[in-house]
């Protein structure tokens, strides 16, 4: 950032004000012909769709469950109030909100783990390690939780021969383990590079002032990487608020969360307006999230 | 970087690390060895193990839907990798390069959002808006979906590239009478390449695994390799899935380090 600040500031003490004023407006044109197809492009299959999942979610619902732009009204929003959502929707926030905070509890040892290794080799294998999951099949990870926990697989059998669990298939913890196997990565990632570049100067400043290697965790490391947290958070927060494979594959039918509900709708339910209002209180949650993270001095993901 | 040894102060805590390190390491790998392990059982019990055997890669080749489904994921992650590598390398530069101009700000904002959103709304709100502007659903509309997702994520590798790039190098070339596209052919593009292959891999990476929004936007016949997957387990697990799977994650890993391969190449020469 600073170099391009800097640059910016050469600029502007350029000598002749006309010339420079015609330069900024060619840079201007020239800035916005850059985006303009990618511009286009989002507004096209990307904006509008997501303007009209606020349109129509104030339609009322047709034969078919298409809606009907005519009879305008807030039936579908005010369903979303019902028992059975806010019984959904409490599930997918907590099973989120517990996903993430496991993830964090076993990813910042392991990423701190990964970023104090002494040497840059052992680093990059480790963190390539990481990258191979990150980057594999999310389904094909998912299914392999599938094949584990089938009904006369090892661990099924190991549960029941030792008594310590039943058969996990098609249960809230099954969904919960497939969330966080899934999700992970998505927290070490961002933690590993916020611990990595961290200034550990400061904290062996901290340690020669005396404080002990848990103050100087929690006082110098810990807000230090914050930006890590709260980014690798939000990267598994959103995804898991509106996790839709992971529950239908090692989920039944009482661990339905939002994502799969929001499915139905669009599928056997037929009621594509209640889907949109639906969907529509998930991209304000989502953005809320969002500006929160911005506000709180993250820059990127 | 050898500061680092200022963290590793204790060695008990440094143990404990490491033995989280490793149990979460093995939480990582071994559920996909077993995949990997029993695809090359004999056995028509996915999580029993039968001697070893090729028989489920036999039925995998032989399956002429899965092939259909595989020709419909390479054809799709090919255009729409194309596609938005370009459309994102010109947005990264539109944001980096020209630091005012109208609705820049407004941009940079869309230009995030589609990397954050739930898969699921995602989906939905494409849905609705191919049939809204009556856009058959089919390999087309599953192309269009995939460039919509990609763009962002590709201009985020690019930008990330351009932000360690010296502009005083484009500067010199200009100084050096070098025409805008001169520079850019030659200066500005050899030095991002290696963001904008990343992020085309990326983007190639995404388009082969996403299942949500592909199963939404399908139409008869267009379902990708996932899809047609995903479907599968839902019906019945039986070992060809195995197969598969190996064979995606094997393309997962190629794709991890051919694009490591790039970041190197790309840290030597800028």
């Amino acid at each position: 950032m600073t170099i391009l600040d800097e640059r910016e500031g050469s600029r502007e003490t350029a000598v002749n004000p006309k010339l420079e004023r015609r330069a900024r407006r060619r840079d201007a044109w020239r800035g916005f012909f850059h985006a303009a197809p990618a511009f286009l492009y989002l507004t096209l299959f990307f904006t509008l769709p997501l303007i009209i999942v606020f349109v129509f979610s104030f339609a009322s619902r047709g034969r078919t469950g298409r809606p009907l732009l005519e009879a305008w009204n807030i039936d579908s929003w005010t369903r979303l109030f019902e028992p059975l959502v806010r019984t959904i929707a409490v599930r997918s926030f907590w099973l989120a909100v517990l996903n993430t905070a496991l993830c964090l509890l076993v990813g910042y040892p392991f990423a701190y783990w990964i970023a104090t290794r002494r040497k840059q080799a052992t680093r990059n294998i480790l963190l390539v390690a990481v990258l191979i999951p990150f980057w594999s099949n999310f389904l094909v990870r998912t299914y392999a939780w599938r094949m584990l926990l089938d009904s006369d697989g090892y661990i099924t059998q190991f549960g029941e021969m030792t008594g310590l669990w039943g058969r996990l298939l098609f249960t809230v913890p099954a969904v919960f383990l497939g969330l966080l196997y899934g999700y992970l990565p998505f927290m070490v990632l961002p933690l590993y590079a916020a611990i990595e570049r961290l200034d550990w100067s400061l904290v062996e400043a901290g340690r020669d002032l005396y404080a002990s290697g848990a103050a100087a965790f929690r006082r110098i490391t810990l807000p230090l990487s914050r930006p890590g947290i709260i980014a690798g958070s939000i990267l598994v927060f959103i995804p898991s608020l509106g996790a839709y494979v992971t529950p239908d594959i090692l989920g039944g039918a009482k661990t339905t969360l939002l994502g799969n509900y929001i499915v139905t709708q669009f599928g056997a339910a037929r009621n594509w307006p209640f889907g949109s209002s639906i969907s529509g209180a998930i991209l304000i949650v989502m953005l809320a999230v969002t500006v929160f993270y911005f506000r709180s001095g993250g820059r990127t993901l | 970087m050898t500061l680092n040894q200022g963290a590793a102060a204790r060695p008990w805590v440094d143990r404990i690390l490491a033995i989280n390190g490793w149990l979460v390491f093995a939480f990582l790998y071994l559920p996909i060895l077993v995949v990997i392990v029993f695809s090359f059982s004999a056995s028509p019990n996915v999580g029993i193990w039968g001697g070893f055997s090729l028989h489920w890669y036999d039925r995998m080749f032989g399956n002429e839907q899965l092939m259909n489904a595989l020709r419909n994921s390479l054809w799709v992650a090919a255009w729409s990798t194309v596609i938005s590598t370009v459309l994102g390398t010109a947005a990264a530069l539109a944001i980096d390069r020209y630091r005012r101009w109208l609705g820049r700000g407004v941009f940079d904002a869309v230009l995030y959002l589609p990397v954050i959103i739930p898969d699921v709304t995602m989906a939905v709100m494409l849905l609705m808006w191919f049939t809204q502007v009556n856009i058959t659903l089919g390999r087309l509309s599953i192309i269009l979906a995939h460039i919509a997702f990609n763009i962002s994520f590709v201009a985020i590798v690019v930008r990330a590239r351009l932000a360690n790039m010296d502009p005083a190098m484009e500067e010199a070339a200009a100084d050096l009478y070098a025409s805008r596209w001169q520079a850019f052919r030659r200066i500005t593009l050899p030095l991002i390449m290696p963001g904008v292959l990343g992020g085309g891999l990326l983007a190639l990476t995404l388009s082969l695994d996403d299942v949500v929004i592909t199963s939404l936007v399908q139409g008869p016949g267009s379902a990708t390799l996932p899809v047609y997957v995903f479907g599968l387990i839902k019906r019945s697990v039986t070992p060809e899935i195995n197969a598969v799977s190996t064979l995606m994650l094997a393309a997962s890993i190629i794709l991890v380090l051919a694009s490591l391969a790039f970041q190197r190449r790309g840290e030597r020469s800028g």
